[in-house]
């Protein structure tokens, strides 16, 4: 499977997962600057990064979601190329529209780094298919930034349409009704606020993360 | 022509920051500050003669996040 990785000024998880994506699909990812106007061809997965990117100016997210490399990933999105946005990425996903909500600073203020537990929501998802239904994993966050807000029918809607992949399991950051990671509409868009490239080897301390990596392969080949 | 566009978190969005710098004013011993909500706002200058269409385009697609702020323009 080729994979991209976007790189905005400010990011800092890029190596992460580019190290994370390598070790599962034995590829080395292509790191795009946001300066691109164009995607390599045949991609079969388009990570959006965490990090900072362009120093969380305007709003975190903003600017780097009108770049002209996320141009690119929109429209590659729209013809159903996979694309996961993690921590900074979701916030990027999210200020695109190709997600819905927006993530807003966290209720106690606090920058949360630490070691959270997640209920994998549903496993009918290209992201989530290696995982059970109901499955409580462990996964870092590292934000200042991850709560999760959208109107009621929104979240009536995601809840209702199975768009929720994963939930905190004991409130973090004041996420509407725990939300942690939510899919688009057509599935091949996800966005989470924890870290699945920082626990893939076993020298992390925890392998929890491998599998979403491990199930994509799987499904995208 | 100069332009203020002010930005703020709807009705009902929970404002954090704003909680905080109430609580601080309550420690400076300020009394009866029953709610603060912070929000933002930029001093534009843009060609005589940009249409109104454009600058609320400018406030839509990146100023404001309207999923969560409302914005007003003010012309100098």
């Amino acid at each position: 499977m080729k994979t991209a990785v976007i790189v905005f000024p400010g990011s800092n998880c890029d190596r992460d997962i580019a190290v994370a994506l390598e070790a599962v699909t034995g590829t080395a990812p292509a790191m795009v600057w946001h300066g691109e106007s164009a995607l390599p061809g045949g991609l079969g997965l388009i990570a959006l990064p965490g990090g900072f990117s362009y120093g969380d100016y305007l709003r975190c997210g903003a600017i780097a979601a009108r770049s002209p490399v996320v141009r690119a990933v929109i429209e590659a999105a729209g013809r159903g190329v996979p694309v996961i946005g993690i921590c900074n990425g979701f916030q990027v996903l999210t200020e695109t529209g190709l997600l819905p909500g927006a993530l807003m600073r966290n209720a106690g203020l606090d920058f949360v780094c630490r070691d959270v537990g997640l209920k994998v929501e549903t496993s009918q998802s290209i992201f989530t298919s290696a995982y059970r239904a109901g499955e409580e994993i462990s996964v870092p966050v590292a934000h200042h930034d991850g709560n999760y807000f959208a109107d009621a029918d929104t979240l009536d809607r995601l809840e209702g349409d199975g768009r929720v992949a994963f939930r905190y399991t004991s409130d973090v950051n004041g996420s509407a009704r725990g939300i942690a990671g939510i899919l688009n509409a057509s599935g091949n868009v996800l966005g989470m606020m924890p870290h699945p490239e920082r626990c893939v080897e076993a020298a992390h301390g925890n392998t929890d993360g491998r599998r979403l990596f491990e199930g994509l392969l799987e499904a995208v080949g | 022509m100069k332009l203020r566009v002010i930005v703020t978190l709807k009705n009902g969005v929970l404002d954090p920051q704003g909680k905080a710098i109430q609580h601080a004013l309550a420690g400076l011993g300020f009394d009866g500050v029953e709610d603060v909500r912070a929000g933002k706002i930029f001093e534009l200058e843009v060609a005589e003669g940009t249409s109104d269409a454009a600058i609320e385009e400018m406030c839509r697609k990146l100023l404001a996040n309207t999923v969560i702020e409302n914005y007003r323009i003010e012309r100098a």
